[in-house]
């Protein structure tokens, strides 16, 4: 039995560093793949997702509308900012992630000055279940039905759906697809709006398990980006299959040797990887598969 | 005299008469200007000089080699870190402390040798580049904040986890009679005027040479530079090494004028100000580097004192508005701006 234990609580922080790694990385696997742009405000927009949950709980709204609020309110300032700083940008890649890190540091202190070092966040929801000698929280488990439930609809969204058709079309051939009459400019706006949103989503769903600080973004990007280098450009061949494997390393290392182990051995395995897979685990299947 | 032929051409700014007068002007006030101020305002300005060699660095990786490093805080940090634990051990006796800075930036080079390897030689560029590097850098920082207990000691040298390590000796010049101890002052100001200046000239002529004709060629189109028969990868992670010591040796002299290191010169807003130095000077040229650097970290200085809270809102928006307005860097615009000018002139005599 104690083996039992031992492997269910294995799987537990599996899904778990899993669910973290696919909800964070989403948003910037979507704005990297679809757009060739690093958006470095990445953890801003995060951060901006769990202010607004807290706040709209803290209000009295019940936590998934206020989550969806976050996302909302995400993707909302990820499309003003797309129109405002990215549009001139796109031939520029490598500028765009410096442009967007300054937007990262405005927003971040600008936070800090207009809403202080700290923010009243919301009591984690559900309590907790027991198997065998350890308990286990219910929240963990929400967040790993919502990480797979993410990437089921975001499956739906690019490929059912006319503006997946549409955003397929214009990240293949951006000038045809606008001779034949796509709007691309706003294509791109709601992909970034929807990356954005995405990461407002991650934000507002780990709200209720963190402390609301400006900077709680960064705990957020380094495995976002990780999970996204070894991921590759696509989001269903990459990033998931990534988080999964690196949710296993990371899972095994922090329970070894603790948290910043886990962090640590993450960042060796991508080194190594790219070593070995330059183009990411999604580079590599779509090569066999040719 | 053919390397010092070298000091100009292709790939910096700045030549002839005009150029050198200008910078032996500048060389000149910069060496009479503690004759003019009190000594505690003079060791207090080598603060601007100890982040130079890292701007410097930057430029080279990213300006001259196209490579989007945000690891320089990383190196810095490194250099930092090591320099305390040998200095701390060892002491200042014997020119000792000059050990620890070589040692220092050695190790730098060794990380960015180790680290570079893996990213040039896995052909890693572009975007990818610059997040692997900047993950590396934010998990330093965390792993150093977390040094906080006692079991965290390299032999007298306490890390102290986020508080950060202090009580290294500075840098001391053996010397006959008595050791020259490089505090904050006057003669520290000299010390590191001097390897500035050194750095700069070096670097002008390394850029200029063939290896930086080829690096320049690297970034402009590798695949062209390949096919050529250049190992790119090779001037690449050459480049890196070189650009991080640079770094390194402006942790050592960080550390060693403040006596004093933290976890938090590595976190993501430390990482973002060489950035910002460099973009905004104009991070294609060495010279528009230097001047946007001194510039921009005055007018960090000027805020953060009248109102700190802002100063980083200022950085950001500076940072946006330059990769918006003028990618190429604002000195750099005002520098070729005036180049064009003071080359018009003879030709409108001639007419």
């Amino acid at each position: 039995m104690t083996v039992l234990f031992s492997i269910f609580s294995f799987l537990y922080q599996t899904g778990d560093a899993f669910a973290f790694l696919v909800l964070s990385a989403c948003g910037l696997a979507i704005i990297f793949g679809m757009m060739g742009v690093i958006n470095l405000a990445h953890g801003e927009f995060i951060m901006c997702g769990a202010y607004v949950c807290a706040a709209a709980a803290r209000a009295g709204l019940p936590l998934p509308i206020a989550i969806l609020a976050g996302a909302l309110a995400a993707g909302f300032a990820g499309m003003v900012i797309e129109r405002i700083i990215i549009r001139p940008l796109y031939d520029r890649p490598l500028d765009t992630i410096v442009a967007t890190w300054g937007v990262s540091m405005v927003v971040t202190q600008g936070t800090l000055i207009l809403l202080g070092s700290t923010m009243p966040g919301t009591g984690t929801p559900f309590g907790s279940f027991t198997v065998g000698p350890y308990s286990y929280s219910v929240y963990r488990v929400v967040l790993m039905v919502a990480a797979l439930g993410t990437l089921g609809l975001l499956w739906v969204g690019f490929t059912k759906t006319r503006f997946g058709v549409l955003a397929r079309a214009t990240i293949q051939v951006p000038h045809i697809a606008q001779a034949l009459g796509v709007n691309t400019g706003l294509v791109y706006s709601l992909t970034f709006g929807l990356g954005a949103a995405l990461a407002g989503l991650a934000g507002g769903l780990y709200a209720p398990t963190m402390t609301l600080v400006p900077t709680m973004g960064s705990a957020f990007v380094v495995e976002a980006f990780v999970t996204v280098v070894v991921g590759g450009a696509d989001i269903f061949l990459g990033t998931a299959p990534a988080a999964l494997v690196l949710g296993a390393v990371k899972a095994s290392l922090t329970s070894w040797q603790g948290q910043l182990a886990g962090q640590i051995g993450l960042l060796v395995a991508v080194i190594i990887v790219i070593r070995i897979l330059p183009r990411g685990i999604s580079g590599w299947i779509l090569r066999e598969r040719t | 005299m053919k390397t010092l032929g070298l000091l100009q051409g292709p790939q910096t700014l700045g030549k002839g008469k005009p150029f050198w007068s200008a910078f032996t002007l500048v060389v000149a006030l910069a060496c009479a200007y503690p004759l003019f101020a009190d000594g505690y305002d003079v060791g207090n300005n080598v603060y601007f000089f100890n982040w130079a060699f890292m701007a410097l660095g930057l430029s080279l990786i990213w300006g001259y080699g196209g490579t989007l490093s945000f690891g320089q805080t990383a190196f810095f940090g490194v250099a930092g870190y090591t320099y305390g634990v040998i200095s701390i051990n060892f002491g200042d006796a014997y020119g000792l402390t000059i050990f620890a800075l070589v040692a220092s930036v050695a190790a730098a080079a060794l990380l960015a040798a180790a680290l570079g390897y893996f990213l040039f030689f896995g052909r890693i560029s572009g975007v990818f580049l610059g997040i692997v590097t900047l993950s590396v850098t934010l998990v330093l920082e965390r792993f150093m904040a977390q040094t906080a207990g006692p079991e965290w000691r390299v032999g007298a040298a306490r890390l102290n986890g986020y508080n950060g390590m202090g009580g290294m000796p500075s840098l001391t010049i053996p010397w006959f009679g008595s050791d020259i101890v490089l505090f904050p002052d006057v003669q520290l100001y000299y010390f590191t005027l001097a390897l500035l200046i050194a750095c700069y000239l070096g670097l002008r002529i390394l850029v200029n040479s063939r290896f930086g004709n080829v690096l320049v060629a690297i970034r402009e189109n590798p695949q062209r530079a390949e096919m050529l028969g250049y190992d790119i990868r090779v001037y690449q992670l050459v480049t890196f090494i070189i650009g991080s010591a640079l770094a390194g040796l402006s942790g050592v002299l960080y550390t060693s004028w403040g006596n004093y290191i933290t976890p938090a010169s590595m976190g993501m807003t430390a990482a973002a100000l060489p950035i910002v130095w460099v973009a905004v000077g104009g991070r294609s040229d060495l010279t528009t580097t230097l001047i946007g650097a001194m510039l921009v970290l005055a007018g960090f200085q000027a805020l953060t004192i009248h109102g700190s809270q802002y100063a980083l809102v200022v950085m950001g928006a500076l940072l946006v508005l330059t990769v918006l307005i003028a990618p190429r860097g604002l000195v750099f615009g005002l520098g070729t701006l005036v180049a064009a000018l003071v080359n018009r002139k003879p030709k409108r005599q001639g007419e």
